[in-house]
């Protein structure tokens, strides 16, 4: 590595210029968001829009303050947390095993086939009144919900990985004796990587879609029922907050698995 | 000299839900302790074919092939096979991709580690043990798979179109690497090839093979002055020999 006095006028020019690229890409997101909430203020204000149906970002603030102080919002954010955390995690483990089933067995996959298509094109919330019969109204009916909308692009997106093994890497390690167990842990694991990392990402969001769904049709707490709620009293004020908190713990949540997938990276390369 | 290898009338039929495919018929030949052997024949004649039966991947449909007199078992600890691409693993260091087969057969020990290092040290990849294969030239690359699969002291090696996926220049001298090593390691070969040059310049014998299904066509004993591929190349023979397998092939 050259240290930094050695660095020739070009390279400098060129990473000055990655800087200030930077520096202006950050500069105009904050910006836009700046514009955004305040033509939204300046329109309500002036009662050019109907804030009592827009709302407006200084009555999303003073709502979240409300929901803050007086109903318990952090009891809602951890309902809805809880929910999706818990169906991200089931949906994610039980789809990587049965992943690594169909992966084993070519005959396993072959007869579920059918049946995995049919509940992959299925609108999982045709289910609702099944699932609310079942499992009653409570946290368990939504994280059965966030599960069974999440497991099965978890599970079609690791087979995917484990079935692009390279079939000459898979013949190298046959060619050293290597058995079925032997190729899954030194080859097939490791090498699906990079897909359960794009896996975990997409069941995030799919974990979300799962609970809040989940929490339209049933429940009595959490930000899915506040929303909810706050439409059928035409409370859009409600509504919006809500909103603008799922969307921070939904950003929240991504960072989480975005910093997960550069920790994996770090260990695996270092 | 010592028979390692002895085909006798072996025939491979593939089975696909629509056809049969007769990949190799009748194929007989012998390799000799020590040598260097190479299989050329068109592209498809069934060359993969003979070194996946070599390595016991598949069983032959009929006949019989013998590895130091007995008849070759399922999991051969004598072979090694490399093949076209390095398919060293990429969350692996050099030397962890050098370790591999040592793992797979569970013969992990200190000694035999130190015997894998100790190659790496000699062909010149010691700096780059704890590396990871993307940070190696092509060239490397394929002299780490190579020592791979030394690693776990096979007889054998079966080499299958080793340098086709490497730029002309790097072939040459990986191919040079490669005949060194295989050379100073007293290993014998099967390289199957596409390559006239490259099989003359290295090899003690030569199976041309026919088109699919394979059969042996003739047997060439190509004598070159030279110890390396690179010099062969430059004999005043290789033109003679060149022509004499090309005729063989067309
Ligand atoms: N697993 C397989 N199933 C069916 N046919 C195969 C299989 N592997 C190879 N073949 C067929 O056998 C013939 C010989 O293939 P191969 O040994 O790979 O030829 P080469 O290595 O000489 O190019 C080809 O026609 C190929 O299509
Ligand atoms: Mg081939």
């Amino acid at each position: 590595m050259k240290n930094k006095n050695q660095l020739s006028r070009d390279r400098i020019l060129y990473l000055r210029k990655i800087k200030r690229d930077n520096v202006l890409v950050w500069t105009m997101r904050f910006a836009l968001l700046i514009i955004i909430v305040g033509v939204w203020e300046v329109l309500a204000t002036f009662n050019i829009i109907d804030s009592f149906i827009s709302s407006s970002p200084s009555r999303i603030a003073k709502t979240i303050k409300e929901l803050f102080v007086e109903n318990n919002l952090l009891k809602h954010i951890g309902v809805t947390m809880y929910e999706t955390v818990v169906g991200f995690l089931i949906a994610v483990i039980l789809g990587y095993f049965i992943a690594l089933l169909l992966w084993w067995s070519e005959r396993i996959r072959r007869i579920l086939e059918p049946y995995i298509v049919v509940l992959n094109s299925l609108p999982k919330i045709a289910l609702g009144p099944i699932i609310i019969v079942w499992f009653g109204s409570g946290s368990k009916a939504i994280i059965f919900m966030a599960v069974l909308i999440g497991i099965i692009v978890a599970i079609m997106t690791m087979l995917n990985g484990f079935l692009s093994t390279d079939k000459n890497k898979i013949l190298l390690l046959k060619s050293m004796g290597a058995n079925k167990i032997q190729i899954l842990i030194k080859l097939v694991i490791p090498g699906s990587l990079p897909t359960l990392i794009s896996m975990l990402k997409i069941s995030v969001g799919m974990a979300w879609v799962g609970s809040i769904m989940g929490e339209y049709l049933v429940s009595r707490a959490g930000l899915g029922y506040l929303i909810v709620y706050g439409g059928q009293v035409f409370k859009l004020d409600l509504v919006m907050a809500s909103t603008v908190v799922l969307c921070v713990l939904a950003t929240f949540m991504y960072a989480m698995v975005a910093l997960l997938e550069r920790f994996i990276i770090k260990f695996k390369m270092k | 000299m010592n028979k390692l290898l002895e085909l006798r009338n072996v025939t491979l039929k593939y089975q696909t839900p629509n056809d049969e495919i007769t990949a190799i018929e009748n194929l007989s030949f012998n390799c000799n302790d020590g040598d260097f052997v190479s299989l050329i024949g068109p592209s498809g004649c069934g060359k993969t074919t003979v070194l996946s039966l070599l390595a016991g991947l598949i069983t032959p449909s009929s006949g019989s092939i013998l590895f130091d007199g007995e008849r070759l078992s399922k999991s051969n600890d004598n072979l090694g096979y490399m093949l076209q691409k390095d398919h060293l693993f990429p969350w692996r260091t050099i030397e962890k991709n050098v370790f591999l087969p040592l793992e797979i057969k569970k013969i992990n020990t200190q000694e035999n580690r130190e015997y894998a290092i100790s190659l790496l040290e000699k062909y010149g990849l010691k700096e780059f043990k704890k590396r990871y294969p993307d940070q190696l030239s092509g060239g490397m690359r394929q002299r780490a798979a190579l020592i791979r699969t030394l690693s776990s002291k096979p007889k054998l090696l079966l080499l299958d179109e080793p340098f086709s996926a490497l730029d002309y220049q790097t072939r040459l001298s990986v191919c040079d690497d490669v005949y060194r090593i295989i050379k100073a390691e007293r290993k014998t070969a099967v390289l199957v090839t596409h390559d006239i040059s490259e099989a003359i310049s290295m090899s003690d014998k030569i199976i041309v093979l026919t088109n699919r299904p394979a059969q042996v066509k003739s047997i060439l004993y190509p004598k070159l002055v030279g110890d390396s591929p690179l010099s062969r190349r430059e004999s005043k023979e290789f033109g003679t020999w060149f022509e004499k397998v090309w005729k063989e092939l067309h």
